[in-house]
């Protein structure tokens, strides 16, 4: 018993992780893409059939590269910085559940790699560390251009994280719970008839518009890309990085965005629920595999509206950013919590 | 001021309503924009597998031609180095042997003609001063691209038809 359900567990970890990365590696391509159709051109075409070898491409390129340390970098953090970032966007992957329960010889098996009571606070935490690899490689790099990139980011990941907790908190209200698996089934519950579709969207749209807004900022994304704002700063806080350094923090900004998907399709979108799931008749185990490959839509729609934003919207100037976050993002997720708190007072005395 | 045409609009700067402030209906005004892109018609051109069409009177990459007989219609008689306006064609006449009745058509002969294809503007002005139909411009083919500028100058061995098959 122990020694399988260890096994279990070491698998879906395995696949977790391999699934991560996997989509990382296809995002690079997939950014590449979207990028050439709104400009109306065709994109990478030429390894392979639709160009589907690109990424492998790049990486071999990535590989052969020269790893180039300034000379007067300090060639520890220097090393430490990417792949710091990259550890932490692995490890965020760990607690978000990727589809309900499998039935397999009579046992349940959660479609997840580790259920902890807290496991939003958890991503909250290892999301909060990622900075801590731009910072350290920024100021490691001895570049002026690195040190303001990295300075930007912690500033704009500080300013942003506040206004994403408390959207969050107005979130934990409505749902009572801080694990993941609860707050993915809760969604399941049926509403107006629907089962499957109690998604926390309902409940909270404005928590949910100041979520992705901050997790926009979180990635350094576009509109919120300042950190490698090439315009003003060579390349951010990657201005010394070449080979897989480079490599690096190009990959974990890609699993950042997959785990960003993944926490808001999770959070507010129903998780692995979708429209009448319970109501079909169908088996268990199809149930849930199709439950995870729901999950799986949302996620790439999500990973798709970072990269058509990047290719709609310009870059934010950095006051403009700073306001956004703490005069109206901030205040507004306040506002949010206390309607929110407000609210489920009433239904608790009306009903 | 008056305005000289009559036509200067008059722009006010009003303060922006809520709505506007929000920008969050820019935003999706835009993210509309982008969309319809994203599924119009690509404007490229994949070149090596998909080429433009070009028009039937193409004026292309010279070719010196051969009469029915396979001789070598030119005579290196000058005219097409005189009309060319960039001097691109230069050559050096040369006399007949006997026995060589099957190889050159005149009794003088182009004994090297050399058309630099970096100076040649492709106007097509050598084609019509010809007197006897020698040389042409294809409209199928284009001078390739190359590493050294001494490659671009063609001589006869790149530009004289080549043989007919029978004749060989």
């Amino acid at each position: 018993m122990e020694l399988s359900l260890l096994l279990i567990k070491g698998l879906i970890i395995f696949a977790v992780f391999g699934i991560t990365l996997l989509i990382a590696t296809y995002s690079t391509y997939a950014e590449r893409k979207v990028a050439a159709f709104i400009q109306d051109r065709v994109g990478p075409n030429r390894a392979g059939p639709f160009g589907l070898a690109q990424p492998l491409a790049d990486a071999v390129k990535l590989f052969f590269k020269e790893e180039f340390v300034p000379a007067n970098a300090n060639k520890f953090l220097f090393v430490a910085g990417p792949s710091l970032a990259m550890l932490t966007a692995c490890m965020s992957s760990a607690v978000i559940p990727f589809g309900g329960t499998l039935l397999i010889g009579g046992e349940y098996i959660h479609l997840q790699a580790i259920e902890v009571n807290i496991g939003i606070l958890y991503i909250f935490g290892v999301v909060a560390l990622g900075v801590y690899g731009i910072m350290i490689g920024g100021w490691a790099s001895n570049n002026k251009f690195s040190l303001l990139g990295a300075i930007r980011a912690a500033s704009q990941n500080i300013s942003y994280e506040l206004a994403m907790g408390m959207s969050i908190i107005a979130l934990l209200l409505v749902t009572g719970t801080l694990s993941m698996r609860d707050i993915a089934a809760q969604q399941g519950q049926e509403i107006f008839g629907v089962s499957g579709m109690n998604w926390n969207i309902i409940y909270q749209p404005v928590g949910f518009l100041i979520f992705i807004i901050c997790a926009f900022a979180e990635t350094n994304r576009v509109p919120f890309d300042l950190p490698e704002c090439e315009t003003e700063l060579v390349g951010g806080y990657h201005t010394e990085y070449s080979s897989m350094g480079m490599g690096l923090y190009l990959f974990a900004e890609y699993v950042n965005i997959f785990v960003a998907s993944a926490v808001m399709a999770t959070l507010y979108f129903g998780g692995y629920n979708f429209p009448f799931m319970h109501q079909l008749g169908l088996p268990h185990n199809v149930v849930t595999i199709l439950g995870t490959v729901v999950l799986f839509a949302k996620i790439f729609f999500f990973i798709f509206f970072f990269m058509w934003v990047r290719w709609t919207l310009p870059r934010f100037r950095y006051d403009q950013l700073m306001n956004l976050g703490w005069k109206i993002l901030i205040p507004l997720s306040i506002l949010n919590v206390i309607i929110t708190g407000g609210a489920i007072l009433l239904k608790a005395e009306l009903f | 001021m008056q305005s000289l045409s009559n036509r200067a609009k008059k722009l006010e700067k009003k303060p922006m309503n809520f709505s506007e402030r929000m920008y969050l209906p820019a935003i999706f005004q835009g993210l509309s924009i982008t969309m319809r892109h994203f599924f119009k018609k690509k404007a490229t051109i994949k070149y090596p597998e998909e080429t433009r069409p070009m028009s039937a009177v193409w004026r292309g990459l010279h070719v010196l031609k051969r009469d029915e007989k396979g001789r070598e219609r030119c005579t290196a008689c000058g005219l097409c180095a005189v009309a060319c306006p960039a001097e691109a064609i230069t050559m050096v006449a040369g006399e007949r042997k006997r026995g060589e009745e099957n190889l050159y058509r005149e009794e003088k002969y182009a004994i090297s003609y050399e058309i630099n294809m970096l100076r040649c503007i492709f106007c097509g002005l050598c084609e019509e001063a010809c007197p006897k139909a020698a040389i042409f411009l294809q409209n199928d083919k284009v001078a390739p691209a190359r590493y050294e500028r001494d490659e671009f100058i063609y001589g006869k061995d790149r530009l004289v038809e080549p043989m007919p098959i029978q004749n060989l």
